[in-house]
Parts: structure tokens; sequence; C-alpha cells
């Protein structure tokens, strides 16, 4: 990976003086070594300062929204699922093609930090990579883990090396975690409780909420400029919770806006401080769009209309949508 | 020094419960320890490194109603909700957390006193503990604090199988004396000071080997406030921000707050006080506009704030004690120590 | 365990009179049931008033403190609490208020014996004016009295009778009037009050008492400075988002400042020693 930080910063340092852009969205290192952060350079003399290693698990896309507004021309290092977001918004028109140079950067799966910790590391003084393990220095002495163990779950379910939208790709493609298994596993199992059980299971996740909207603000698919949570004047607001249900609306109203939309790049249920698992209410939203308007995957190219913003002569009706559903409980 | 063996514990936490309202860290649904009332099927965490957010919403509360409004046709009539009577306990404070009330009672007890805080926390003692184990987002000795010896009315250590006990105010002297008149305390043997000097001295040596171990923030900081405020360097310490407020939620001194109306019926309305955050867009939002319209803008107050105004206010004190839980909890790995440094480094040394 | 009335919980008042101004001002006149004021309080002072249900806005006191039987504001309507206000409250209606808030102009030491040159645009006149009654009620203890005020229109000037009736009769007391554009039936000065104020050639030996949306405040200051006035001698009140008026919940937070309770009035060169977030 240190190959490919020197690549990304001598790449983000020719871009700038060349003049091809006006800024470029990347990372830069802090105390200690897994909590790099998402920075934004403008010259090329501070591209040595940016990194990339297995700590990198912010999706930069949304930055883009910011910059194309101000008119500048940026480039961004993109990570495999990273490119679905940037092509739901282009869909979206949030951001303009023309002021975005997307950069392909290869990735063999971020590390989560706090699986490191549950694993017994405290006290950490750096992190490094050693093949398929992870090396902690801590003050209580070195813990090695496997890697496969403390990727985070989103890598775990990795859609694979090939970028969705690049200008250019930095360095050959890196061996990608591989996933067989059924992606809505999880989501079926939650299907095949019965209805108290599932409201019991979503009650409970959600009624760990805080309101930060975190996981709004880092979604790709949620951009509108004014949210519908963000009037002040409205209880919804979320400043002080009058009861749970607010907190539980919030989210459920939040899937529903994103479906279709959503690219599955996990990045909500990463930020979540609560530790909710905010994946599975939009992995259960993809699925039923798979089975109801056919296999769908969005941000798979910038062209394709999801099916909620479309329609076709063969769409289910409202009525067989539900009966269908039925079937899969 | 007195001490009770870490198996009897459930025994102390019962005789406290007795006394009054105890909260201690305990596992939450998402499995982080965090301050909770006292039950016998909790999940005690005693020892957990840090809590999910300070107790400060022992004192503080996340939502508070302060009075009721009663109106019929035009005529209005209000009731002050008091805050209730009762002793609380809280057991298990860490060090940083210790400090971080003596710096919101310089908010909260400043003149005019807010008498809802004031209540709440002269009917509170606390049980600090003393910490074993730091881990790399600590920086709390930055502020003269000493992680060993919080600065709470009872000091405790886990130290091997037992937790001594140590009397500071005259209120913990007060519980202590319950405690031991009870025999759930019981008088500690001679070396039990000794093996606490040694977990202290242990957590020092920690420390001392993390990478924050030489953090401080430059004073000069506070010098020059418009210096700091107008230095370049906030746009892209800014830059990945999201404007969450998850920082605000778990610091533990951050105390911004809101007034709001809550119309349960047209006769009666809660007028309720709520946590807020600096960083919330609407925060400084008027009727034709707001003075903080960025989110650069937004998120420079809130470390100027603690780093420059309040400091300047409170002679030299710091609003941050290093409790690390920004550092730990920012979905973008933002946090006050990357920004203190930016700031001396562009600010303090002149070396961008 | 402290029993006292928290500085957070309001009194009682009732709203006897409602004066339509112009078209977006009224002045609510509120009083303790039964009369007399909610609270005493000094000139410049603010008080929060609110509307249950809609919650609590700061308002400067436009009402002189010598008035001893009842407090004004003069409130232009432009947000939920203060639509509210405008439309849907009669007299009679009884409201909470709280306060006195915020620092005072130095009436008692400062200003007493100085001429004085207070300029205003639209509501603005609204805190000065109590500035002014105060003064004209202990008339001797000030100097000379100059009023320079603008607003939009003839129809947007507030306590227009005070203004062309009252004030110019009192002892060395003028009122200069301006309007934005020209309008039939007024043969005053037009013109912006920048200019005006240039036009009316004050001598730099007055202190000033300025208040009025941002873009005239900063337009006047830099005519006065030109005519010679230094920044210390100007005094102006900031308007700013307040809810809990003690300092604590830090909405009106600027540099190591609490607008609601280090201001909201400063001189113009404590202004420049402050963050310019206002």
């Amino acid at each position: 990976m240190q190959k490919i930080e020197k690549l990304l910063q001598k790449r983000a340092a020719e871009l700038l003086a060349e003049g091809t852009v006006e800024r470029v969205l990347a990372w830069h290192a802090g105390e200690f070594f897994y909590d790099n952060a998402p920075a934004a350079v403008s010259s090329a003399d501070e591209c040595d300062k940016l990194v990339y290693n297995e700590f990198c698990p912010a999706n930069l896309c949304k930055y883009l929204i910011e910059t194309s507004h101000a008119g500048k021309k940026t480039a961004v290092f993109l990570k495999p699922c990273d490119t679905y977001g940037v092509n739901q918004l282009l869909k979206d028109n949030r951001i303009k093609r023309e002021l975005v140079y997307a950069i392909g950067t290869p990735c063999s799966g971020m590390l989560d930090i706090k699986k490191i910790k549950a694993a017994g590391a405290k006290g950490i003084i750096s992190v490094s990579v050693d093949g398929d393990e992870v090396v902690v220095n801590t003050a209580y002495g070195e813990k090695r883990l496997a890697k496969a163990d403390v990727l985070l779950n989103k890598c775990l379910m990795c859609k694979g090396a090939a970028y969705k939208i690049a200008d250019e790709e930095l360095a050959e493609p890196l061996p990608v975690p591989q996933f067989t298994g059924d992606k809505f596993a999880k989501v079926k199992e939650i299907e095949a409780m019965s209805a108290e059980e599932r409201f019991a299971f979503w009650q409970s996740e959600l009624s760990k909420c805080i309101r930060c909207n975190a996981c709004r603000d880092i979604c790709p698919a949620c951009s509108c400029e004014q949210c519908i949570f963000d009037k002040p004047d409205t209880p919804v607001a979320g400043k002080a919770y009058a009861d749970e249900v607010e907190e539980q609306m919030y989210h459920i109203i939040r899937a529903f806006h994103v479906a279709g939309r959503c690219t599955g790049c996990g990045e909500c249920a990463r930020v979540c401080p609560q530790g909710i698992h905010l994946e599975l209410l939009n992995m259960k939203f993809m699925k039923d769009i798979n089975s109801f308007f056919g296999q769908y995957q969005a941000g798979a190219d910038s062209e394709t209309p999801a099916p909620q913003v479309s329609f076709k002569q063969n769409d289910p009706e409202a009525n067989s949508a539900v009966e269908g559903r039925e079937q899969h409980v | 020094m007195y001490k009770i063996a870490k198996d009897n514990l459930p025994k102390l936490y019962v005789a406290l419960q007795n006394i009054g309202t105890l909260l201690l860290p305990c596992k939450n649904k998402s499995g982080h320890a965090d301050f909770a009332p006292y039950r016998e099927d909790a999940e005690i965490a005693l020892d957990a490194p840090l809590t999910n957010r300070s107790a400060k919403d022992v004192f503080f509360p996340q939502v508070e109603n302060l009075l009721t409004f009663k109106t019929s046709g035009k005529e209005l009539a209000l009731e002050q909700n008091v805050p209730p009577v009762g002793v609380t306990i809280v057991m298990g404070v860490r060090a940083c957390d210790a400090r971080s009330f003596k710096i919101l009672d310089k908010v909260f007890l400043k003149a005019p006193v807010d008498t809802y805080y004031k209540t709440r926390r002269e009917q509170c003692v606390l049980i600090g503990l003393g910490c074993s184990a730091p881990e790399e987002t600590c920086f709390c000795h930055a502020f003269g604090i000493d992680a060993g010896a919080p600065e709470t009315d009872v000091q405790t250590w886990l130290a091997g199988e037992e937790l001594c006990w140590q009397a500071v105010t005259a209120n913990g002297e007060e519980l202590t004396a319950k405690l031991v008149d009870g025999g759930v305390l019981v008088e500690a043997a001679a070396d039990a000071a000794a093996a606490v000097s040694e977990q202290q001295e242990h957590t020092q040596k920690i420390l001392s080997v993390l990478p924050l171990h030489d953090f401080k923030v430059n004073d000069e900081l506070t010098k020059d406030e418009l210096k700091v405020f107008h230095s370049k360097i906030w746009e892209q310490l800014a830059a990945g921000c999201l404007s969450c407020c998850t920082c605000t939620y778990v610091c533990p001194t951050c105390h911004c707050y809101d007034i709001r109306d809550y119309q349960e019926t047209e006769e009666r309305t809660q007028r309720y006080r709520c946590w807020d955050s600096c960083m919330a867009k609407d925060f400084t939002l008027m009727a034709h506009g707001s003075p903080r319209k960025t989110k650069v803008e937004r998120f420079r107050q809130r470390y100027m704030h603690k780093l420059v105004y309040f400091p300047e206010n409170n002679e030299g004190e710091y609003a941050c004690v290093g409790c690390g839980r920004c550092l730990q909890k920012c979905p973008v790995q933002l946090n006050i120590v990357k920004v203190a440094k930016a700031l001396e480094k562009a600010e303090v040394k002149q070396d961008v | 365990m402290c029993n006292c009335q928290d500085t957070l919980i309001p009194q009682i008042g009732v709203v006897t009179d409602i004066c339509t101004e112009t078209a977006d001002v009224k002045t609510f006149r509120v009083e303790k049931i039964g009369g007399g004021k909610l609270f005493e309080h000094l000139p410049g002072q603010c008080a929060i008033l609110s509307v249950p249900g809609k919650g609590e806005a700061i308002f400067s006191i436009t009402s002189s403190p010598t008035n001893e039987k009842y407090m004004e504001f003069s409130i232009k309507r432009c947000g939920s609490i203060t639509n509210f206000l405008h439309f849907d409250i009669e007299p009679g209606q009884q409201i909470a208020g709280r306060g006195p808030y915020g620092n005072h102009f130095p009436v008692e030491d400062k200003l007493k014996g100085k001429d004085l040159l207070f300029i205003a645009g639209g509501i603005g006149l609204a805190p000065l004016r109590s500035v002014i009654n105060y003064m004209l009620d202990k008339r001797d203890d000030y100097g000379s009295i100059d009023v320079v005020y603008g607003a939009r229109s003839k129809e947007d000037f507030v306590r227009y009778d005070e203004l062309t009736n009252v004030w110019p009769s009192q002892k060395d007391t003028r009122v200069h009037l301006t309007i934005d554009r020209a309008q039939e039936g007024w043969s005053g000065n037009v013109g912006f009050v920048p200019n005006f104020l240039k036009d009316l050639k004050f001598t730099p030996d007055k202190t000033v008492l300025l208040c009025g949306p941002p873009i005239m405040i900063k337009l006047c200051l830099a005519a006065l400075i030109e005519m010679g006035f230094e920044k210390k001698q100007v005094y102006t009140t900031l308007e700013l988002r307040m809810k809990c008026g003690v300092g604590k919940c830090g909405r009106c937070n600027i540099g190591k400042k609490y607008v609601c309770k280090d201001g909201p009035v400063f001189t113009c060169d404590e202004l420049d020693e402050m963050p310019d977030e206002y």
C-alpha cells in the first residue's frame, strides 16, 4: 500500500501543478495511523502530506457536491465501491461530470479499528499490515490479528475490484476480499421473524439512535439541498425527542427516500456512533426492488434510471407487489 | 483507606442504592458502556475504560422540562418544574470526566446561577475510579489531570482482587461512614496504599509511551484571538467535517442548549431545555439570516470556544479534558488534537 | 436545595395596548397583571418575551425606564413568534416575559453631560428611543440631542407622532428625518442616512449612538470617521439570536463575549476586537 500512497501523492501533485484540476480530495494522516481524515488540497506542495493505507474507509464522493457548487474541477481518489456513489450523484444531478476527475484507487479491503480494539488491542501505538496479518504495537505488547477477521463489515461484501467510473486508474488492481455468500442472508433472517419479533428487533436497534444525522451526512444518495429533517421549526428536527418513535421514523423515512438510489456502500453503518445496523434496512429495500423490478444495482453506471424514477409497462401493480411479498415472509 | 473485595461489589451497589439513586457504567444495547441507573440484572462494566458519554447528564440532562404553561382563553399561568429531591451517586467517574464537571460549574454556577444544575449538582456524590489502562486516545495529562487520581468526593481503584476506597471531601467522608457502619467497606491492609501507588505509576508509564504523551495545547493561542480566528488553516481543517454533531453529543464539556416549547394540548405547553450544538446549521439562525452560514465558520466557532474564548474568560483553563471521545467517535476522524496541533503549527510556529 | 425562581422562568404579564406603527411594526405595551412594570431596567436592555407553544425571543425595551406604568416593545414581524404577536393576539392577552438582560447604554456615567447624536434606521430606533426618552426626562443631565432617523418611506417611521411633535419641542433637541426615495407629501430630506449625516455636518465632539441594519451601521460608521469621529465615541447595539439571556446557552457567543450579557451595547472600537460574526 505504501507504493500506492506514493503514486497517489505524485499524481495529485501533477494534476494540480498542470492545472488539470483545482482541488484534490484524498486523506490526511492522523495521530495513530488508523485515524486518517478526508482532506482537500489545492496546491501541489501540499500533496506530500496525503496518505493512503488500509484505514481510508471514507467514501469521498459526497464532498464533490460542495466543489461542484463552487465550480472547481476536483480530482477524487475513489476505491471501487466509492465509484458507485459518483454515478449516483451524477444521475441525481448533484455534480457536474466535467468538474469531476475520478481516479480509480486500488483497495484490498479496509480495516475496522473497532474490531481491532474488540479483539483486545488497547493503548495502540502503531498499526501495520504484514501480508495477511495486522500487526498492532500497543503499550501492553504486540498483537497480531488475521486481516480477514478485522475487515470492515462493508468490505466483507465487496462488490469487486471494477471501477464503475474512472478517468484513470492509479495502479494495478489489488485482490479484493472474496464474497461468495448471499448478501441478503441477514435480511432473510429478519424476514423470517414473526411480525412481533421483527418489530421488537427494529425497535431495539433504532432506539439506540442519538440523531447525530451522520448517516445522512455521509450518504451519497442523501443530497437534498434542504433536508426535511433540517427544518428547525418542525418537531422532526430531533433536538429533543418527545418519544422514541421519532428516531425510528427518521431511519425508516430516510431508507424510503434513498430506496433505489442506495449503492450499498456501507458508509451509513460504518459512521454510526451507536453501531446501529442501518445497512439492513437499505438492503431490505434493495432485495424488494430486485424482486419487484428486476435485478438492479444503483450506481453501476450513470445512465440507467432507477426503478423508482422510471415507469415500465410491466411494473407490478401495488396489490400484486404486496401479495408477492407475502410469499417472501 | 478502605476496601471491598471485587466479588463483593454487588453488596456495595445495593448499599449505595439504598442511600441514593446509583448510576454506574453499564453495557447498553450497542455493547458500549454508558452511565445507567443500577439494576440487579444490568451488565455492569465498571472497568470499561471510557463510557460513551460522561455523566454530565446527571446535572445537565439532555432534555429537561423547565416549566409548564397553562392557557385558558387570554389567561396564562405557569408552574416551574423543579428538579427532583434526592441524592444521586455516580460511581466509576474517570479523572477526565471529574474535571469536566468543574468546567461545567464555571458556566452554570456563574451568576446568575442555573438553579436546575445547582440543585442536581449539590445532591450528587461522585465516586471516581482511577485509570489503570489508558487508551491511545487519552490525553488528560495535557490539562494537568492525573488519570490515577480523579477529583471526586471519593476515589477508588481496582487493584488486584479489591476495590480500594478513599474519601476526599466532606460528602465523601459522610458516604464512607455510612458504608463502614454498614459493614460494606472494611479497613484496607497496610499495603493497599502501596498497591494503589504502583497502579498510578504504571498508568503514567503507559501514558508516556502512547502517541499523545507529549501533546499540550500551546497557550500562545489564547493570546491573540483575532489572529487565530483569521487563520487560513480553518478551511482545510473543516473540509471533511459532516456537521453531524456527534462530537458535541459525546463531549463532557460541551454545554450549549436550546429552549423550546412543546405544545401538549391547546391548554398545556411544556417549555423544555435540550442539548444543542454550535455546529448545527440553525444554531445562530435568525429570521433574517445567520452570522455563521458555512460549515467552516461553525467548525471554527466550536474549537475557538474550547481553545481560546473559554480560556480567555476562565484564567487559561481550556474547555477540554482530554477524554479522547471525539477522537474515538468522529465519523471522519476530526478532533481537538488535530485542530490544536494544526493551529499551533500555522499561527504560533508559522510553519504551514 | 434552591427554591428560588430560576432566571429562565418568566413572569406572567398582560398586553394592554397594541399600536400599529407601520406595515410591519407594532408597538406592544406590556404590564404586570394589575398594573405596573414586570421589572425595572436601564436603557438599552432587553427582555425575552414568550408565547406558549411558539417559544421565546429577545426584544429591546423601547420605553424609557422612567416610565413607571408600563414597558413597550416595538416589534417588527419577521418570524414565527413575531408573526404570532402581530396577527394572533389582542389587548388583554397574557404573555410571559423575563429580564432585564444585557448591558445598557452608560447613561449614568459616560454619557452624562455629553452632546449626543442618535442615528437610527428603520426599526433600529426601538432601543435608542429608550435612551432618548430617558434623557429627555432627565434633560439637564445631558447636553444637546440630535436624532437622525431614516426609513424606507414616510409610512415606515416608528412613533411618528413622537418624532415630529414631542421631541422637537424639547430643550436643545432636534430631529432630522430622511426617507430613501422621494414621495408625494414629503417635503423633508430624501436620501440614505450616511449621506444625510455628511450633509448635516455634525462636529466630532458628539457621542454617537447608532442602531439599524448592519449595512447602514457599516456605512454610517465610515461616514462618521470621515467626519472626524473616533470609533470609541460611537456606541451601537447588536442584534443576534439569543436564547437564555444569561451567557450560558452559547448561542450569542462571539469571541470571548456573550452578546446577551456583555452586550448588546458595544462601542465600535470594542467591536473591532471581536470576530466579525454578527
